[in-house]
């Protein structure tokens, strides 16, 4: 079984890896530069020429772009090539106003599947396996991007994509899958769906899954393994820089490998943007090298995270990013779906109220998180009879389901009685206890 | 002929009714009536009471989401078959009650039923002319 997919580049020495990087960069700067306003104006506007970019120790002095900068373009604002090249759109989930459209031209997507192929082969992946994707195919990069990565490395696809559980575990059984993609949540309440339909990790042949596109413990990991019977690699990505396959897990699970010949990353002082050490937590920043139509440049991830190039059993010399311990702003991933407190207050203002106080929970029960949101009863709101009420609360619920994605309860609750700090109100309470 | 009734939007957790009838208790507010609507989450406490207006004031200023909604209040014979005569009345105008509750008076031999409609207009003619007296706010208040 190979080892790697791609050896030279997974194992070549930091000063190779640095003259690849450079001249990668420079050629980069230099596309955007001539075909992107948006890169032209901030780059003109920081005083940045693209003859200024000689290599990578040149990249403190770029823009950074933020998540704001996208939903400002879009959607096509930040496309590097005309659209006669671009063979595949995907978007981030999120409200319809908020979401964010990328493009891929064809090589753009062997540059994808390559990544993810590589995350395959370092979980063991081979032509030999049965490819089990349970990520959702469609706009959400998840589906078709592991799809792609496996069909590139030669194993056998089956493109379950998500939901009907009991479905999934008789493919599962009956196919003999022995790969499996999905959210790390999922695959835990695959496993208790197994448990319930009386069928045992002994009668399934899964020996390696790829778990991301949210936060999990390593807790959850040893639970997934075990029940199971496989073992857990975590896998990052992000549909701005490319979708899952940014970086992933080796056998030594201590950290997610970043394929550094496509993205070079910097970890930053979120406040001040200030570059930091390696090894210092910071925000993590994306640069991408090597993509042709949405080639981003010093992304601000907002996942706090730490680089790490401690030498690594598995032999790669990519940094390792240990798993993000948070985020510098009040993004919340559930079930795998973005979710912003500020979406939530615009619904709440769409009801005609002006100052909704409300505050979202989350809370992680039989392995499935949960969202409540409390909204503070106002007078208008307010009648003498149920009915009123509760078609109003009906309202907001379906309000805040389509904008959000995911279902919530909402729960009512009487004025002045959510948490408030300094007279600043708590937004979140996120009871998964995520980050140890 | 309408009377103010004071309905307060309340939380399903422990203490809440406790701490509302304390802060009518210290502003001196006699309750004439009451009932309590609940749903799994939540519940509204409707009142009739002396002094309305003081205390919705006073709700208010403790932070209660508070209404006030004008409701009718009947006197009706305390005996079996009272309150199905005046249910036969409305339902023959064709008028729906949202919601009722009634309390009987200390002396006389009359309960009093308080009524909320949708058109209280309708209701009070149909009430009327079927010979049921309606009680004035003074007369609830007072009671």
């Amino acid at each position: 079984m190979a080892k790697y997919w791609n050896k030279p580049m997974e194992t070549a020495k930091l000063h190779e890896m640095r003259a690849l990087q450079s001249w990668r960069l420079s050629q980069t700067v230099r596309r955007v530069y001539e075909n992107v306003p948006f890169y032209r104006d901030k780059m003109d506007a920081a005083g940045v020429k693209p003859d200024d970019i000689r290599g990578t120790e040149d990249l403190y002095r770029l823009p950074f772009v933020s998540k704001q900068d996208l939903r400002d373009t879009y959607p096509y604002g930040m496309f590097a090539v005309p659209m006669e090249d671009v063979v595949r759109l995907h978007a981030s989930s999120g409200t319809t106003g908020k979401q964010i459209v990328v493009g891929y031209t064809r090589s753009d997507l062997d540059v994808w599947s390559e990544c993810c192929a590589r995350a395959l082969t370092a979980a063991g992946g081979s032509k030999s396996d049965f490819m089990h994707v349970s990520y959702g195919y469609g706009l959400f990069t998840g589906g078709l991007g592991m799809h792609d990565g496996a069909e590139k490395v030669g194993m056998t696809v089956i493109p379950v994509s998500v939901g009907n559980t009991n479905r999934q575990i008789s493919i599962i059984k009956d196919f003999g899958s022995t790969v499996i993609c999905c959210t790390p949540s999922y695959a835990l309440f695959l496993a208790e769906t197994m448990q319930e339909m009386g069928i045992t990790k002994d009668d399934i042949k899964l020996r390696a899954g790829l778990f991301g596109a949210e936060p999990w413990t390593e807790e959850m990991r040893r639970e997934i393994e075990d029940k199971l019977g496989l073992k857990a690699y975590d896998i990052y990505g992000l549909t701005e820089i490319i979708g899952p396959g940014v970086s992933f897990e080796c056998d030594e699970q201590t950290g997610m490998h970043i394929n550094e010949d496509h993205f070079i990353v910097e970890t930053i002082n979120p406040d001040t943007g200030e570059v930091l050490p390696e090894g210092e937590q910071g925000e993590i920043v994306f640069t991408c090298i090597t993509k042709e139509a949405f080639p981003i440049i010093r992304y601000r991830t907002r996942d706090i995270g730490i680089l790490s190039r401690k030498e690594c059993s598995c032999g790669r010399t990519l940094v390792k990013m240990l798993k993000p311990r948070g985020r510098s702003d009040d993004m919340l991933i559930i079930r795998g779906v973005n979710v912003f407190p500020s979406q939530v207050e615009s619904v709440l203002l769409s009801f005609g109220d002006n100052a909704p106080y409300y505050q979202l929970i989350v809370e992680r029960v039989n392995n499935l998180d949960t969202l409540e949101i409390k909204v503070e009863m106002t007078s208008s709101m307010f009648s003498d009879a149920v009915r009123n009420i509760e078609e109003h609360e009906a309202a907001i619920r379906n309000a805040v389901e389509s904008a959000l994605g995911i279902a919530a309860k909402i729960t009512l609750v009487e004025p002045k009685t959510l948490t408030r700090f300094e007279g600043k109100a708590v937004r979140v309470i996120d009871n998964r206890k995520l980050h140890d | 002929m309408l009377i103010k009734q004071i309905s307060i939007f309340v939380e399903n957790k422990p203490g809440r009714l406790s701490g509302i009838t304390k802060l009518l208790k210290d502003n001196s507010i006699d309750i004439r009536a009451l009932s309590v609507a609940d749903t799994q989450d939540f519940g509204i406490l409707r009142l009739i009471v002396n002094k309305p207006d003081l205390a919705c004031e006073a709700l208010k200023a403790a932070d209660c989401t508070v209404s006030i909604t004008n409701v009718i209040a009947i006197g009706i014979d305390d005996k079996p078959g009272g309150l199905a005569d005046a249910m036969e009345c409305l339902y023959a105008a064709n008028i729906s009650v949202e919601y009722m509750y009634a309390f009987i008076s200390k002396s006389e031999n009359q309960a009093y039923v308080i009524l909320r409609v949708e058109n209280n207009d309708k209701a009070s003619q149909a009430l009327s002319e079927n010979g049921y007296k309606l009680l004035s706010p003074e007369e609830v208040y007072d009671m």
